[in-house]
C-alpha cells in the first residue's frame, strides 16, 4: 500500500469521474435496450467503435471537428438502427437463445468489418487542442476534457430523462419495456419505438466515443469489446433496465478502477478482471443492481 | 438396432479406423494436423452442446476451461529442460518445475481442474438465467485470461508455452472424439439426459416435475467444462505452443458457430458441423492471403474469413435456425432414404 498525497487523490478521482462518465454513456445504451427488448446488445461497443473511425475519418478528410462529430452522430445512429433492422427485427418471436446468437454475430460482424475496412493497425485519434489542453489548479494538472466529459453525460442525462418521463415517444417506450403486447393494443407502434431506442443509445454511444478517442486517442477496431463488456456491467451494477442506475453504475466502475490501479499497483494486470469480479458479486447478491426494480417470472 | 443398421454401423467404424491407420501413416502433416482439429473441435463442440443445446443454458465460457485445460496438461507434459528454457523471465514455481506426467493422466488432469473451475463457477453463476449467465461465464473465461497472462512463475505469462510435446495424434483426437460421441449418446438417453432436455423446454415445468434444477444444471455445466478441458489439452498438445491471447472470445465463438451450424441439441450434428466449419476454415484460408489472378495481384485482406463467418453465423440464426439436424439425430434409415432419392410415401397411400 502506497500513500497517497491529496493532490494525487484528487487527480485519480477526477480520471475516474471522466473514465465513469464515458461508462456511463454507453451504459445508458446497453440498459435501454435491455430493458425494451430484454436483450443485451452485443453489438453496442462495436457501434461505440465505428463512431471513432466515424470521426477519425470525418477529421482526416479535412472536415473541422464541429462538423465531422455531429456527421458521426448521424451515421452512428443509422447503423445501430440498422443492426436492430437486420439482427433482431425478425427475431422477435424467436427463442432467447437464437436472439443472443445473433447478437454475438453482428458484433462479430461489425469488428471483423472494421479490420478488413480500416485495417487491423491502430490509429491515431486526431486531437482538439481546445478538449486536450492541460489546465493546472494547484499542484492538480488535468486536460480540459477531464471537466468537459462529466458536465456533457450530465446535461444528456438531463435531456434523456426528460425525453423518457415527459415526452410521448419516451412514453411509448416505457410502454414497450412493461409489455409488447398490451403496448400493441394501446396502439403503440413497437416496431418505431425499439428502433428509436436503438438510435437514442446509439447516438449516446457516438458521444462516449469521440470523447473516448480524444481522451485515449488510439483506435482500432477490437476497442469496442472491453469497454462493451465494462459498461454492461455498469449497467447491471445499477440496476439494468434503469437509466439514471445506468450512470451510477458507470460512475461507480469508473472511479473504483482508477482507485484499484492507483492504491495498489501490483495489481494493475488484473484490472480488466476487477469488473467480471464486481459483475459476478453484483450478480450474487443484489442482481437487481442499485436502482433496478425485481421483476417477478409469470407461469 | 435393426440388424442392418448395426452392420453398418460397424463397417463404417473399421473404415473409419483404416482410414485413420493410412491418414497417420501416408498424409502429409498439414491434413493430419486439420484432421486432428476435426477430432478435437468434435470434443469441444460436444462438450458445448451439452451446456448450451441440451441443457439450455447459455454459457460463453468455454475459451476459459480450454485455457485450464491447455496449460494443464502443457505444463504436465513439458519436459525439465524444456521448462527451464521457457521460464528465462521468472523461474517456474517449485513443485511443478520437476513434475513431468504422461500424456494420458496430464489430459485427465485436464480435464478434472476444468470440471473443477466449472464447478466452483457454476455454483454460484448458474442461479443466473439467460443473458445473466451469458455474461457472468464470458467474464469468468476473461478473468481465467486475465490471471494467466500475470502468473508469471506458473504460466509464464504473455510469452506462453512453447515446445510443448506433440503427443496428440490421430489415436489419441479421435479416440477422445469416439469416446466423447459414446459418452454423450449415453448421458443424453440416461434419466440425466431428459432431465437435461426437460430443463432446456421449460424450467418451471421440470421443476414441478420433481426435477432438481440446481443440480442438474451444475452437473450439465461440469461434465461440459470436463470435456473442454481436455479438448483444450488435445488441441495445447498439437500446436506445440499455447498463450493467453490465443483464448480469446474468438474461440468460443467457433465453437459456438459449430454447434449452431449443426442444430443446437443434436450430437450427430455436431459432429458434422465440427469437420464442416473446420475444413472450411482451412479452406476459405486463401480470403487472407493475396490472391494472383495471373494478371492482377488482390491483396489478402486479413479477418476476411472471420467476416464469412459470422455472416454465416447470423445467416443460420436468422433464416435457418435449428441449423443442419435441428435436435433429430443421425439415422441410417433417413440416409438410406436421402440417398435412394425416394420420395416418403404420403400419408394412407400405397406403393
Amino acid at each position: 500500500m502506497i500513500k497517497m498525497t491529496s493532490e494525487m487523490f484528487l487527480q485519480h478521482l477526477a480520471n475516474g469521474i471522466s473514465l465513469g462518465s464515458l461508462y456511463a454513456l454507453i451504459a445508458i445504451g446497453y440498459t435501454m435496450v435491455y430493458g425494451i427488448l430484454r436483450l443485451i446488445n452485443f453489438a453496442h461497443g462495436d457501434i461505440f467503435m465505428m463512431a471513432t473511425y466515424f470521426a477519425f475519418f470525418g477529421v482526416f478528410f479535412g472536415l473541422p471537428w464541429y462538423v465531422s462529430f455531429p456527421i458521426t452522430i448521424i451515421l452512428t445512429i443509422i447503423l445501430g438502427m440498422t443492426v436492430e433492422l437486420a439482427a433482431y427485427r425478425s427475431l422477435r418471436d424467436a427463442p432467447k437463445i437464437s436472439i443472443m446468437i445473433s447478437a454475438i454475430g453482428a458484433s462479430f460482424l461489425i469488428e471483423n468489418l472494421a479490420i478488413v475496412i480500416f485495417g487491423g493497425r491502430p490509429k491515431a485519434f486526431p486531437t482538439e487542442e481546445l478538449f486536450t489542453k492541460v489546465v493546472h489548479i494547484g499542484n492538480v494538472s488535468v486536460q480540459r476534457l477531464t471537466f468537459i466529459i462529466p458536465v456533457v453525460t450530465a446535461i444528456l442525462l438531463i435531456i434523456l430523462l426528460y425525453l423518457i418521463n415527459k415526452t410521448k415517444t419516451g412514453m411509448a417506450m416505457r410502454a414497450v419495456s412493461k409489455d409488447h403486447e398490451t403496448a400493441r393494443l394501446m396502439g403503440v407502434n413497437i416496431d418505431r419505438t425499439i428502433s428509436i431506442t436503438f438510435g437514442i443509445g446509439s447516438a449516446l454511444a457516438a458521444i462516449g466515443g469521440v470523447m473516448w478517442g480524444l481522451k485515449f486517442p488510439q483506435i482500432q477496431p477490437l476497442m469496442g469489446v472491453m469497454p462493451g463488456l465494462k459498461c454492461f456491467i455498469a449497467a447491471v451494477i445499477g440496476g439494468i433496465g434503469n437509466t439514471t442506475g445506468a450512470v451510477i453504475g458507470g460512475f461507480f466502475l469508473g472511479v473504483s478502477e482508477i482507485m484499484l490501479v492507483a492504491l495498489l499497483p501490483g495489481l494493475t494486470g488484473y484490472r480488466d478482471a476487477f469488473a467480471f469480479i464486481i459483475l459476478i458479486m453484483v450478480l450474487l447478491f443484489k442482481p437487481t443492481g442499485i436502482m433496478g426494480e425485481k421483476i417477478s417470472e409469470k407461469v | 438396432m435393426k440388424k442392418r443398421d448395426y452392420y453398418l454401423t460397424v463397417i463404417s467404424l473399421i473404415l473409419l479406423v483404416i482410414f485413420l491407420y493410412f491418414a497417420d501413416r501416408y498424409m502429409d502433416a498439414y491434413i493430419v494436423r486439420i484432421l486432428n482439429l476435426c477430432a478435437i473441435y468434435t470434443v469441444l463442440g460436444l462438450s458445448m452442446n451439452l451446456i448450451n443445446g441440451f441443457t439450455g443454458l447459455f454459457s460463453l465460457g468455454h475459451a476459459g476451461f480450454m485455457a485450464i485445460g491447455a496449460y494443464t496438461t502443457a505444463i504436465l507434459t513439458l519436459s525439465v529442460n524444456a521448462k527451464a528454457q521457457n521460464f528465462f523471465l521468472e523461474p517456474i514455481a517449485a513443485p511443478l518445475a520437476n513434475v513431468v506426467l504422461p500424456f494420458f493422466p496430464s489430459l485427465l488432469l485436464a480435464g478434472i481442474l476444468a470440471a473443477l473451475a466449472g464447478f466452483l463457477i457454476g455454483a454460484p453463476a448458474l442461479r443466473l438465467k439467460g443473458d445473466y449467465l451469458a455474461i457472468a461465464t464470458l467474464g469468468f473465461a476473461e478473468i481465467i485470461r486475465v490471471i494467466f497472462t500475470n502468473t508469471q512463475n506458473i504460466t509464464n505469462g504473455a510469452l506462453g508455452l512453447k515446445g510443448i510435446p506433440a503427443y496428440t495424434n490421430l489415436w489419441w483426437s479421435y479416440g477422445i472424439a469416439a469416446f466423447t460421441v459414446l459418452f454423450m449418446v449415453l448421458l443424453i438417453n440416461s434419466s440425466y439426459g431428459r432431465a437435461f432436455k426437460a430443463i432446456r423446454e421449460d424450467e418451471i415445468a421440470a421443476e414441478s416435475m420433481g426435477i432438481n434444477l440446481f443440480k442438474h444444471k451444475v452437473m450439465s455445466f461440469t461434465i461440459g467444462a470436463f470435456f473442454a478441458g481436455i479438448g483444450g489439452g488435445l488441441l495445447g498438445n498439437l500446436l506445440g505452443t499455447i498463450d493467453p491471447a490465443m483464448f480469446k472470445f474468438t474461440l468460443t465463438f467457433n465453437i459456438l458457430l459449430i454447434i449452431v451450424l449443426g442444430g443446437m441439441g443434436s450430437i450427430s450434428g455436431t459432429v458434422i458441423s465440427a469437420f464442416v466449419v473446420t475444413i472450411s476454415q482451412e479452406a476459405l484460408r486463401f480470403l487472407d492471403q493475396p490472391m494472383d489472378l495471373g494478371f492482377i495481384v488482390i491483396p489478402g485482406v486479413a479477418g476476411m474469413r472471420m467476416v464469412v463467418f459470422s455472416i454465416l453465423l447470423m445467416l443460420v440464426v436468422l433464416f435457418y435456425r435449428h441449423g443442419l439436424m435441428g435436435t433429430n439425430e443421425f439415422s441410417w434409415d433417413r440416409l438410406i432414404n436421402i440417398l435412394s432419392f425416394k420420395k416418403p410415401l404420403l400419408k394412407g397411400g400405397k406403393k
